[in-house]
């Protein structure tokens, strides 16, 4: 199973009602292909970082999805399609985040690398061991 | 022995100087053990791009050459979707 960040861009001027159609829309997409929405982020009306076409913000979605990439086609021409999305990314995530966990596994593993100064107190103490004997 | 190991630290720390003002020789990503970069934190991102937006080089930011691969990635993914800059001005 592969998981999936889709993230989406309406137009300021997006009414409310069309955002949600389009919301349960892709959900319905998705169930029918046998995928799952894990979460769905809504961080409103954020301003773009720059300006795309003539608008200068945008409504921000994050759809988290779970499947086996054929609904992702499917979200992704129903995104194209829509006149008031200026703006789609899909991310697959699952395999960078399978390799962070492994990462943080791996340090939790072996000892953290020694630093400089972790040496020098070494240092020292090996000196004053060498001295009692 | 003991000499030895002074002389060796004083030419480390010299070279350490030289290294000007910007240079940092542990980053936010390690010190904060992050292990996946999320192009959604804009915080994190901005930390790694200069003024005119772009992509900072790793001998000033002190990211090892793995974590500058992600970096890379998640700074222009964040740009596709108008989170960050390609350019300011």
């Amino acid at each position: 199973m592969r998981t999936y960040e889709v993230a989406f861009i309406a137009a300021p001027n997006t009414v409310d009602d069309d955002l949600s159609k389009l919301n349960s829309q892709i959900e319905q997409i998705i169930s029918d292909r046998g995928g799952k929405i894990t979460k769905v982020d809504n961080w409103g009306r954020r301003k773009l970082a720059y300006r795309i076409g003539k608008f200068d913000e945008g409504v921000y979605t994050f759809v988290y999805v779970e499947g086996s990439g054929q609904e992702i086609a499917e979200v992704e021409r129903r995104l194209r399609v829509t006149d008031f999305i200026i703006r789609y990314l899909t991310v697959r995530t699952d395999e960078a985040l399978k390799r962070a966990v492994k990462l943080k596994s791996k340090r939790k593993g072996s000892l953290a690398p020694r630093s400089p100064d972790d040496d020098f107190e070494l240092d020292i103490e090996d000196e004053e061991l060498m001295e009692e004997i | 022995m003991a000499e030895m190991d002074t002389e060796e630290r004083g030419g480390k720390s010299a070279r350490m100087s030289r290294g000007g003002v910007r240079r940092r020789r542990i980053s936010r990503l390690s010190a904060e053990k992050i292990d996946y970069i999320d192009y959604k934190d804009v915080k994190l991102l901005q930390s790694f791009i200069a003024e005119n937006g772009k992509i900072m080089p790793r001998r000033l930011t002190g990211v090892t050459s793995q974590q500058q691969r992600k970096l890379v990635e998640a700074i222009k993914r964040a740009r596709t979707i108008a989170l960050l800059p390609f350019t300011k001005f």
